[in-house]
């Protein structure tokens, strides 16, 4: 009982905390307006805290929960499906390597972010019914990496100054 | 110090990894970018879709406007063939994603406006099993 109240609590404050931070990402304009996919992926900071310092099955809860929320507040039922899309890919991605164990925290959080663009991608293909998207795809791939350092080092450093797991 | 040492060799292992990673990344990215910047050819016509469904086709050769209507008359975007370039002058949508996209003349490349669910796709016409081109 008690631990079930842990697994609640922990589970929300962290969904909240990736919540916030794809809210102070709309606050951020766009970089290229023409190419609205393009953009930080900061809640994967979290997602990747919780696959380094907790465990697989808090990473997939928070994933989810905060797509679903954040849709729900903010967006609409396209944007939906696209980031579940690239979501479920990028955990499934980041699952495999983390236990894999042959990247670093940045390689893995890289790894994610790419995968998150090639799902999104993947789901505009099915949508549009067009497979035409192949500018697209590479633009993504580019932004994915430099995204993917950036995030992997704020993990990092996350992940650093809390030296053990939770339980 | 043996485990330390462990740590640091494993860290090093891990920071190659990444590179290569990157690296491979970025192969594919310069090699895709080449290959349809420079080798894909040139379509000769675009190809309009409402819905999945064909609009209309109109030649990249001559110069044109076209304005995309839906059924019920009411105007989505606007469509400039120029210099052998299509590209969207205004649309009604809110976010005017598709009318900030660059002009388009390659084989395959498109311009999409998800909130009309109007496509407009370069095409060429051999290769096409649509009816005339509507001129």
């Amino acid at each position: 009982m008690n631990n079930k109240i842990k697994t609640i609590t922990f589970t929300g404050i962290f969904t909240a905390l990736a919540i916030i931070l794809a809210y102070v990402e709309l606050l951020i304009p766009p970089l290229f307006p023409s190419l609205p996919g393009i953009k930080m992926g900061l809640p994967n900071i979290i997602i990747v805290f919780l696959l380094y310092r907790k465990n697989v099955t808090s990473a997939i809860l928070v994933s989810l929960i905060r797509i679903a929320l954040v849709t729900m507040l903010f967006s609409n039922a396209m944007a939906f499906l696209y980031s579940l899309a690239g979501a479920v890919l990028s955990l499934l991605i980041m699952i495999l390597l983390r236990k894999l164990n042959f990247l670093s925290v940045v390689g893995v959080s890289i790894a994610g972010a790419v995968a998150h663009n090639i799902g999104q991608i993947l789901m505009a293909m099915l949508l549009l019914d067009s497979s035409e998207l192949g500018f697209y795809l590479i633009a993504l791939i580019f932004s994915g990496i430099i995204a993917g350092i950036f995030v992997g080092l704020c993990g990092a450093l996350l992940i650093n100054k809390f030296p053990s797991k939770f339980h | 110090m043996p485990n330390m040492e462990k740590s640091n060799n494993t860290n090093k292992r891990h920071i190659r990894n990444d590179i290569i990673l990157v690296a491979l990344l970025l192969l594919f990215v310069i090699v895709g970018g080449i290959y349809l910047f420079f080798f894909r050819a040139t379509g000769d016509a675009v190809k309009v879709t409402i819905d999945g469904k064909l609009y209309a086709t109109y030649s990249l050769s001559e110069n044109r406007e076209a304005n995309i209507y839906t059924g019920n008359n009411q105007q989505l975007n606007r469509l400039i063939i120029k210099d052998g370039k299509a590209f969207i002058e205004t649309a009604t949508c809110p976010d005017k994603i598709c009318a900030e996209h660059r002009a388009i003349f390659r084989d395959g490349e498109s311009i999409v406006c998800l909130p009309n669910r109007v496509v407009v796709t370069v095409i060429k016409s051999d290769k096409t099993d649509a009816p005339d081109a509507v001129t």
